[in-house]
């Protein structure tokens, strides 16, 4: 079989998986909060327990109006969604299932990850400026803000199990992770630390609660896609559970072992699954018991507080790092 | 357009050049209803707003007159709907000085039970809705929301028990109330009194442990003692600026006067003093409303017969003015009577119209996100507001 035909069903298939999980993380996160809440959540379509509910949603957004509103900028409102799509799915590309099992492994993968992760500011800014609607460009502003303030961070964290592995490859690093309390989260005071770090910055990352802002509905309605109905809209929330589901794969593999765990390899992806679902539950209970702060105090967060920890553990992590290969040798 | 008139209220000055005016309402996620304030922008900076109110108006006083004293309280209630029980006692209180009728002891404390029951109700959807101003419905905020609702069906549960109806009672009549309470109701109150003195420590454990629910309410949106009393806020507004106000016992009705309680005071002024003294007065509420249960007298509910006709009530000619503490602050009405079945002119002084005037002194140099957490914690119901 040629490179590029292995490479292209392997992008087919995940990519569908991808979608597939999303569409279903939706309704993990819905029961999740609504346990939290003292609620049922979704319930009657499909038995038991509302599990064709995602399904529904989907069937339901495709059948909506599609409202361009009319001093809309047409070209950029409607690549927006596009834009915005793209490189939250691209990011799957890097990340190994299991060993070998991928689209590619590439020996840059987290360097890839990180930098196309932040790559969706433009399709977010696109769509608040091609809304034309105040909030709309608010929200894009405020996106802009944000995630600059946050993907410093979040980049420095991620280097740190980069820099305990010694490799950039994602495989290298679970590799590297191998052994009983091998998992870098469990790396004496360093590995906790990047880790709660790293989940701070993946929240205002994936703009969750209580990071927010630019969905903020009390205040900005629904913040840059408060103009975008029917399937426009549906490609927005699928690239940011896409996104969301993505870090929480990143988180697995950086700090909890990926396909790493007891029994025969071939469960590898499904233990890996299950962290990346830590993750992601981890982060939405934040999300569910947090009230949203401001804008100044969110990059005041950034800037002063975050920054400065993330470089700190960065260049601790280096030292430690350093000192260990130099007695080695 | 009225709009333009009345436009920048308080202004302050800053270095920026470009302004943008942003409509936050009337419908708006965060309006509380119907509320329309227009912001005038610096960035993320609120340099001015304008307040629009009256898109909720119903011709209420105008309603007053052509409504007989038996008829109108269960209009009254329509006013505050958040609260309709001190609404009504506020009319009949205003009816009952001008026609100087009686109320029977058992029924003043039915009062006050209702009143303070309401009351709780009453905080319990603004914590909710409060706390969903500022974490948003996808959010934490939607979490405290739930529970404080699931605590408020509670006390409808027990009012529709006592009134047949969960949010608009008709509960109270011109010289007492319509109705007893049915067997086993007091137990059940109790339980549901406990089990929300509980639930509020919950509340306090979820809220005041959490830095970003202090970092987003302390020093926010705060009024001055000289503010507060040149505005003429009332209610939790006025006790959360350092003022010892309430009409509870400054002029005690309905026999306030044998019931013990505290009348929580706050210094600072800011979101978080007006959440302060909203959580005390739910837990001074609790307990009166358990003093009410147990010293609840025997004897008749009514001083006069139950509704015949409904203009079996007549109130001499005169005039005069109730006024009772509502969950936000003093409820007034005015009435001028000629003598026959129907008031002449009746005046209801809303205290979250007065509470609301409050927002263009306090908002300009805040942020975007700070203008719906201050007014969530003045609490409107436009209802009351806009009558």
């Amino acid at each position: 079989m040629p490179p590029i035909l292995y490479h292209a069903i392997a992008a087919f298939v995940v990519l569908n998986v991808v979608i597939g999980l999303v569409t279903y993380v939706t309704l993990l996160e819905r029961k999740f909060a609504a346990r939290m809440q003292s609620r049922i959540g979704p319930y009657y379509v499909g038995w038991p327990h509302g599990w064709l509910q995602p399904i529904a949603d989907a069937l339901k957004l495709m059948m909506k109006e599609d409202i361009v509103p009319n001093h809309a900028d047409r070209w950029v409102y409607n690549l927006a969604p596009l834009v915005f799509l793209v490189p939250c799915m691209l990011i799957f590309a890097t990340i190994p299932f299991a060993p070998g099992l991928g689209v590619a492994d590439l020996n840059i993968g987290v360097l890839f990850f990180l930098a196309v992760s932040s790559l969706e500011i433009v399709g977010l800014f696109m769509g608040g400026w091609g809304s034309h609607n105040k909030y709309a460009l608010l929200s894009a502003m405020r996106a802009v803000n944000q995630i600059i303030a946050y993907d410093l961070p979040f980049v420095f964290v991620a280097l740190i199990p980069v820099v305990l592995a010694g490799s950039l490859q994602m495989s290298a690093i679970v590799a590297a992770q191998s052994g009983l309390f091998g998992w870098y989260v469990f790396y004496p005071v360093l590995g906790q630390l990047a880790f709660v770090a790293f989940l701070v910055a993946t929240l205002a990352a994936e703009n969750r609660v209580p990071f927010d802002i630019l969905e903020a509905e009390s205040e900005l309605v629904a913040g840059f896609r408060v103009e975008y109905s029917g399937m426009k809209f549906a490609l927005i929330q699928l690239a940011e559970y896409a996104h969301m589901i993505g870090t929480s794969f990143l988180g697995a593999l950086l700090f909890l072992g990926g396909w790493l765990g007891p029994g025969p390899e071939w469960l590898g992806p499904l233990w890996f699954l299950l962290k990346a679902m830590f993750v992601f539950l981890v982060v939405t209970w934040v999300r569910w018991s947090f009230v949203r702060i401001r804008v100044d105090q969110i990059l005041a967060i950034s800037w002063k507080l975050l920054l400065p920890i993330s470089l700190v553990l960065l260049l601790a992590t280096a030292f430690v790092v350093a000192y260990r290969s130099a007695g080695v040798a | 357009m009225a709009d333009t008139v009345a436009q920048h209220v308080v202004e302050i000055g800053y270095g920026g050049n470009e302004r943008l005016v942003m409509n936050m309402g009337p419908q708006h996620p965060s309006a509380h209803g119907v509320f329309r304030a227009i912001l005038t922008l610096e960035g993320e900076t609120v340099v001015a707003v304008d307040a629009v109110i009256g898109y909720l108006h119903r011709c209420h006083e105008k309603l007053a007159e052509t409504l007989t004293y038996v008829q109108y309280p269960s209009i009254a209630s329509k006013t505050d709907y958040v609260s309709a029980m001190t609404a009504e006692l506020t009319y009949v209180s205003a009816v009952e000085k001008v026609g100087k009728i009686d109320v029977p002891r058992r029924a003043q404390y039915l009062r006050v039970l209702a009143a303070e029951l309401q009351r709780v109700a009453s905080h319990c959807l603004w914590l909710g809705t409060w706390c969903m101003d500022m974490g948003g419905a996808l959010g934490g905020g939607a979490t405290v929301f739930l529970y404080a609702i699931r605590e408020r069906e509670l006390i409808l549960d027990l009012f529709e028990a006592l009134t047949g109806a969960r949010l608009l009672y008709g509960f109270h009549q011109v010289g007492g109330v319509r109705y007893d309470l049915p067997a086993g109701w007091t137990e059940q109150c109790r339980q549901t009194l406990n089990l929300i003195e509980q639930r509020l420590r919950e509340y306090e454990a979820m809220l005041e442990d959490n830095p970003f629910f202090l970092v987003r309410t302390q020093g926010v949106g705060v009024i001055s003692r000289e503010l507060a009393l040149d505005v003429g806020v009332c209610g939790p507004l006025i006790r959360g600026s350092g003022i010892d106000y309430d009409v509870r016992r400054a002029e005690p009705y309905s026999s306030y006067g044998e019931f013990t309680f505290k009348v929580p005071v706050e210094t600072a002024g800011d979101c978080h003093a007006r959440y302060r003294v909203r959580m005390v007065e739910f837990r001074e509420s609790i307990a009166i409303a358990r003093q009410a249960l147990d010293g609840l007298p025997e004897g008749p509910i009514s001083s006069r017969p139950g509704v015949k006709s409904v203009g079996q009530v007549r109130v001499p000619k005169g005039e005069g003015y109730a006024r009772v503490e509502g969950a936000r602050g003093e409820l007034g009405c005015y009435l001028v009577a000629d003598g026959g079945a129907k008031p002449y002119r009746l005046k209801w002084r809303g205290a979250s119209f007065c509470n609301l005037a409050v927002l263009p002194h306090i908002i300009p140099g805040h942020k975007i996100a700070d203008v719906v957490a201050i007014m969530g914690s003045v609490d409107p119901v436009f209802g009351e507001v806009d009558r």
